[in-house]
């Protein structure tokens, strides 16, 4: 695999992750609901793609020949919301109206309510067939875009997330990349004593598709898995993003129980410490 | 009225018409291509039909995606799986976001007669007309389901088209003009009216004669799209004739009956019947003879519009 960024670039994409993290935190508390783990899991995977991958334009935001991100693990709204605020999709200001009433921030990605969502998630298990549809519409419409989704491990329990392996796979995909957020624990624990997921990576391989594994918190493993992916032109590619849920908040790290509540004032204080010291070091 | 024919031969022949004229026309199947008769399309255009095995969950959402790139879908399957199986699919990605999906039904009612309750669809339009943004249209026969056709590929956005599998008369002429949303008054009548929805418009004609000769003037009000529903006609209808017989193949709860109470009660209310299928699963059978036992004879039809006639005039 080649390296494909720069260390400037890499300290770029991980200040742009820290400050993805403090702007989750700080939405999350201000609405006082939403998910924290699962966004903070994502934050290196929401950077590398908005800052260094996606073909994408804030002022045409339905520019036909965008690439596409279908955020399947639809809860990680908060993070895709402060990296659509850092590309100049949606005002910055407009944060502060997560979860509200008549906000374009819905709890969840909604595509009629703010620019930038390509598909409104939130129901599990849907995103990898959105995927197969708009790489499949790509290819119909003669159109080279590339399909990103990004899928919680725990909705993996979903069935319909192998038929569209199956499907993608049959059609031969190789416009469709799929990032697996494994941070092992879904809302009511972790994901192996809820519901067994490995051998995860044989699963993907049985059903064709080209699979790797990384560390989701290297931006340059998430930089340099995506060139592997776009390299391969046979068929579709996951990236198995081994993360930490919660990560940069220690007492959030690794536990369900920050799956879907919200800090209080003192919490927040704390993780925002946190949060800042990491800046400053 | 004329000859029988196939709902589905019609669907099938007009897909293969509109793909000539839009390319962007995309057809879906779920493995029934062949009673569906998408296989026309299939034949004509493979590469703008996808078979996806028995994953109906997946092809609806494959069909929203395929929408937000300009792409016209047709999603293919049959009632029960369609508004069931994929129902969430179809409230979370095509009708949430008002994709421009074409949602086709195929099998509708009890017309997958000898397969049995496993394969009928008597909830389908109850299910569908709940979801926000879905129109919901129910020919009647092979012509209007080609005007049909025609008209939801014209209007953008979700619709939930159900079929009928089997052979019914051929009631319109290859001139009548189909407007979605507008009821077709078909008869003139004052002492009540007849409002029907899908293939049992035959066995209304039918049942008209009947009371026509016993001097029962009906009026016939021939509901489409159930959704949105011809309000005006409905509580004109009311106003006028001051009774009103709901006729469907469908459960008596959640389809036409419930549609035209719900006109009638933030209109004029009068009284009025349901003829459909009593809140029961059928069973194995001649599709005729279903109709028959399981409430939509036309000696339903007739004691029902009895019966609602002595209600009004009481």
């Amino acid at each position: 695999m080649t390296i494909s960024l720069t260390q400037e670039k890499v300290k770029e994409l991980e200040k742009i992750a820290l400050q993805i993290r403090r702007m989750v935190v700080k939405m999350v508390f201000t609405a006082q609901s939403g998910h924290l783990g699962g966004s903070l899991s994502v934050a290196e995977i929401i950077s590398v793609l908005y800052f260094s991958e996606l073909r994408i334009d804030p002022r045409n935001p339905n520019w036909p020949d965008r690439d596409r991100l279908v955020p399947s693990k639809g809860h990680c709204a908060p993070a895709i919301y402060a990296a659509l605020a850092l590309r100049g999709f949606i005002d910055p200001e407009c944060l502060t109206t997560l979860r509200q009433l008549d906000s374009i921030l819905q709890g969840h990605p909604c595509m009629t309510s703010t620019p930038g969502i390509d598909m409104s998630t939130g129901s599990l298990g849907h995103g990898l067939s959105i995927g197969v549809g708009m790489a499949l519409g790509g290819r119909l419409k003669r159109s080279n875009f590339l399909v990103y989704v990004l899928l919680g491990d725990g909705e993996l329990n979903e069935g319909q997330n192998w038929e569209a392996a199956m499907a993608a796979t049959k059609l031969s995909l190789s416009n469709l990349i799929a990032i697996v957020d494994r941070n092992r624990i879904q809302l009511d624990g972790p994901t192996e004593e809820i519901m067994p997921l490995e051998p995860l990576m044989e699963k993907w391989k049985a059903f064709n598709w080209n699979t790797i594994s990384i560390d989701g918190h290297s931006v340059e493993e998430i930089s340099d898995s995506i060139q592997w992916a776009k390299e391969n032109q046979d068929r579709p590619s996951v990236i198995i993003a081994n993360t930490i849920k919660g990560k940069g908040v220690s007492f959030m790290e690794n536990t369900h129980k920050w799956h879907g509540r919200p800090p209080t004032r003192e919490e927040y204080e704390m993780a925002i410490r946190e949060l800042e010291g990491e800046i400053d070091e | 009225m004329n000859k029988d024919a196939a709902m589905r031969d019609s669907y099938g022949e007009v897909l293969v018409e509109l793909g000539e004229e839009n390319p962007d026309i995309v057809v879906l199947d779920c493995d029934v291509s062949h009673s569906t008769k998408t296989l026309f399309f299939a034949e004509r255009f493979p590469e703008r039909f996808f078979n996806f095995g028995i994953q109906e969950a997946n092809m609806m959402d494959i069909a929203a995606a395929l929408a937000t790139v300009g792409l016209v879908p047709f999603a293919n399957t049959f009632s029960f799986l369609a508004t069931l199986r994929a129902s969430e699919q179809i409230r979370t990605s095509i009708a949430y976001n008002n994709l421009n999906v074409k949602i086709v039904g195929s099998y509708g009612g009890l017309s997958d007669s000898y397969d049995g309750a496993s394969h009928q669809a008597v909830f389908d339009l109850a299910v569908m007309r709940g979801i926000p943004n879905i129109k919901v249209v129910v020919p009647s026969d092979g012509v209007e389901t080609k005007k049909a056709v025609r008209a939801i590929v014209a209007t953008p956005g979700p619709v939930y088209l159900r079929l009928c599998r089997n052979e019914v008369p051929v009631f319109f002429d290859e001139d009548y003009e189909f407007t979605l949303g507008k009821a077709n008054t078909l008869r003139e009548g004052a002492d009540l009216t007849l409002v029907v929805i899908g293939i049992l418009l035959d066995r209304t004609m039918r049942a008209l004669e009947e009371l026509e000769g016993e001097g029962i003037h009906c009026r016939v009000l021939q509901v489409h799209t159930l959704k949105p529903i011809d309000h005006q006609a409905i509580a004109k209808a009311s106003e006028e004739t001051g009774a009103l017989v709901t006729i469907e193949e469908h459960n008596i709860i959640g389809g036409l009956g419930s549609a035209v109470a719900e006109v009638l009660a933030s209109s004029k209310p009068a009284p009025m019947e349901r003829v459909g299928i009593p809140d029961k699963f059928a069973e194995s059978g001649d599709y005729h003879q279903l109709l028959d036992k399981y409430g939509m004879s036309c000696r339903d039809i007739v004691n029902a519009a009895k019966k609602v006639l002595r209600r009004k005039l009481q």
